[in-house]
């Protein structure tokens, strides 16, 4: 009689079990360490000498900030200050913010935390989407800064009869149900000027993170879909 | 039963969990309702009770009473596995008091107070906005005590007690799935570390730890509802545990294609998630087989009565198979490629998926323990069916898959107007919103909606009433 297999005993079983969880957890915890430290927040000497992070420092609000195709890399990216021949940032070309473009890494940071903060106590997540995560109920904002609704030919910006993005989305976020667009209003939030002010600095932040391409395309295809 | 219910106090405590679970889960789909018809009406409570915050109840209430099902379930189950009363049961009681108090307050907080100003109070006291765990962290530090004193208990239960594969399972989940919410509490300004961590807890939880958890069920109720061979299930249980583990701790790398994090995940997140369904197809299988194997069984003997000890009960666990499978498993992989994600996360299509996985996978296992609850309370050797089990099980079944169908066809809208072929701009996403498929695809989402809430009314009429019915065999 063949004695009993491996295969059908509770112990092997059990002893497979927790080898996998622990050699998945053990690659978890590696990747990580290596992912966190690509992901910490850049400072603002990193933006001052060209070097290139995911998540730049507060201070990339004084930049301009594109979207645009990496032929390297085949989807769009992130592109700060400019382009260089390597179609990567150059972090040359300023853009005021609010009327400056000198703002310093601890002015930056603090508007970037208010920023931040009301993005979490205004529940901003629980209607829109950021960098996809979120509610279906209202657009995704990864790259709204971009957005040409907001820029200078856009309707948003038109109206509300500001001079400047960053004022017409301050404006907007204020007041949202005075600037009606769809039957689907953005409701009353009790967002102060500062606050605003401090959203559209962690909204600009946001659109300077390199997400791999993501959204794909984003403002590049305008005019007739679906028969409109 | 190796103990019965006027015997055990942890049985008791079980049922007041459960209780307040199917009181959430009410909570759960009225708000599902109010934020279905803002999708369908736009003004219907603007400004009063606005989407977000239906949204924010919606989906913290389905958080909230599974976890509440799930304390319920092992409190139901520890006695008869273990053979012993549980351990500590009055620090078990005096929590579920402590945590039902919590989650009342914040949801009153939520519903009265809605929003703060942006500043750490508003954090503290208020809510965290961040999806699923928006709790305040006064919140959760209390259910990070309450979550202890749970595991304490069960730890100490399963060491003085016979501690089966099924309470050795738990004990290392239970553990991960407690630990793991402290990833989740903490502030940072950098939203990509934010959301990788905010992972650790929503993934961890729902595609691994929560999983297991449902295997364990599964392996309790086969044993208990049609007399499985113990060392048959537990050996599956241990496969499944090696295979949902295996696949899903990596398949994490799925959430981290686009957040701000490496390339790198795009191949470990696919390769892993793309394994995700197949512990799943191994769970739909073990349980038909069982199933069929213990039916057999009788047959052989001549016997052609059914094996199963309670009818409701084993109907909901055949679902939970099922949907699991389908809502996790396959609703799941349609996009869990980057190529494909690319364009479907985040839209219609997303919303479908949540909704079949998260009911599919643990809401139907969790009322059939509340079926295996009725029916130790009440003492009944064999739990039949009564009409209103049958309108139940078929209007909540048919009214989650009524949505999931509605919202697939509303998100193919989504990802090919907004997505595709606009770019996910403002105007792209608005274009999208007004296609027919997307509009009427809601509407049929809230009436499928509808169709949910009245079987969860026939639900609870049944939960109450059919342990007092005749036809059942004492």
């Amino acid at each position: 009689m063949a004695t009993k297999s491996v295969w059908s005993d509770n112990r092997f079983w059990q002893r497979t079990a927790a080898w996998v969880t622990g050699f998945a957890s053990v690659l978890l915890i590696w990747l990580t360490f290596d992912t966190s430290a690509q992901i910490s927040m850049g400072t603002d000497a990193d933006l001052q000498n060209g070097v290139t992070k995911r998540v730049p420092g507060p201070t990339v609000i004084n930049y301009k900030v594109t979207y645009e195709m990496n032929k390297k890399r085949q989807h769009e990216i992130p592109v700060i200050g400019g382009m260089n021949a390597e179609g990567t940032s150059a972090f040359q070309e300023k853009e005021n913010f609010f009327g400056r473009d000198n703002w310093s890494e601890e002015e930056a940071g603090a508007l970037l935390h208010l920023g931040k903060l009301a993005s979490q106590t205004k529940n901003c997540m629980n209607c829109h989407t950021l960098l996809g995560n979120g509610a279906y109920y209202a657009p995704d904002l990864t790259k709204a800064w971009l957005d040409p609704a907001w820029g200078p030919e856009g309707s948003m910006q038109a109206m509300t009869g500001k001079e400047t993005k960053e004022e017409a989305m301050a404006e907007f976020l204020q007041n949202p149900s005075q600037y009606p667009t769809h039957a689907r209003m953005m409701p009353n939030l009790g967002i102060t000027a500062e606050e605003a002010k401090g959203l559209v600095a962690f909204l600009k932040h946001l659109s300077s993170i390199d997400t791999n391409g993501f959204p794909r395309n984003f403002g590049k295809i305008q005019g007739a879909v679906n028969g409109k | 039963m190796a103990s019965s219910y006027s015997k055990s106090e942890s049985k008791k405590l079980a049922t007041w969990y459960f209780t307040v679970a199917a009181t959430l889960f009410g909570a759960q789909l009225l708000f599902g309702l109010v934020a279905a018809i803002q999708y369908v009406m736009p003004g219907f409570l603007f400004e009063i009770l606005d989407f977000s915050v239906a949204r924010m109840v919606h989906i913290n209430a389905l958080v909230v009473w599974m976890v509440f099902a799930m304390f319920g379930s092992v409190y139901w189950l520890l006695p008869d596995e273990t053979g012993i009363e549980t351990v500590g049961i009055g620090l078990g009681k005096l929590l579920f008091w402590v945590f039902t108090a919590a989650v009342t307050v914040v949801v009153l907080v939520y519903l009265f107070i809605q929003v703060g100003p942006a500043d750490e109070t508003s954090i503290w006291f208020i809510h965290e906005g961040r999806e699923y765990i928006e709790a305040p962290r006064w919140a959760d530090l209390g259910i990070t005590v309450v979550a202890l004193g749970f595991v304490a208990n069960l730890f100490m239960t399963g060491i003085k007690g016979n501690r089966s594969g099924i309470v050795t399972v738990l004990m290392a989940d239970m553990i991960a799935f407690a630990g793991l919410y402290l990833t989740g509490m903490f502030y940072t300004d950098n939203i990509s570390i934010d959301q990788f961590w905010w992972w650790w807890v929503i993934h961890l939880w729902v595609e691994a730890t929560w999983e297991v958890f449902v295997g364990a069920l599964a392996a309790y109720g086969l044993i208990t509802m049609i007399g499985a061979h113990r060392k048959v299930v537990e050996m599956w249980l241990w496969i499944e545990v090696a295979m949902l583990f295996g696949s899903g701790i990596l398949g994490m790398g799925h959430h981290y294609f686009w957040i701000g994090t490496p390339e790198y995940w795009w191949e470990i997140g696919a390769l892993f998630s793309a394994l995700e369904p197949l512990p799943l197809v191994a769970m739909f299988i073990h349980v038909l087989y069982d199933w069929g194997k213990m039916q057999g069984e009788e047959a052989a003997k001549g016997q052609d009565l059914s094996v199963i000890t309670n009818k409701p009960a084993f109907t909901w666990f055949i679902m939970n198979a099922l949907g699991n499978f389908l809502g996790a498993g396959v609703w799941g992989f349609f996009h869990t490629m980057p190529q494909v994600n690319l364009y479907t996360h985040g839209t219609q299509f997303t919303s479908a998926h949540g909704h079949l996985a998260f009911f599919g996978a643990y809401a139907t296992i969790l009322i059939g323990m509340m079926y295996l609850a009725v029916q130790g309370k009440n003492n009944i050797k064999i739990l039949n069916n009564t009409k209103s089990s049958i309108w139940a099980v078929s209007m909540i079944v048919g009214g989650v898959v009524g949505m999931t169908v509605a919202l697939t066809l509303a998100g193919y809208s989504d990802v090919i107007i907004s997505r595709a072929q606009m770019g996910a701009t403002w105007a792209g996403y608005f274009d999208a919103q007004a296609t027919t498929w997307l509009v009427q695809g809601l509407v049929w989402r809230l009436l499928m909606g509808v169709v949910t809430f009245v079987g969860f009314l026939f639900l609870v009429k049944d939960l109450l009433s059919i342990g007092k019915a005749t036809h059942h065999v004492r």
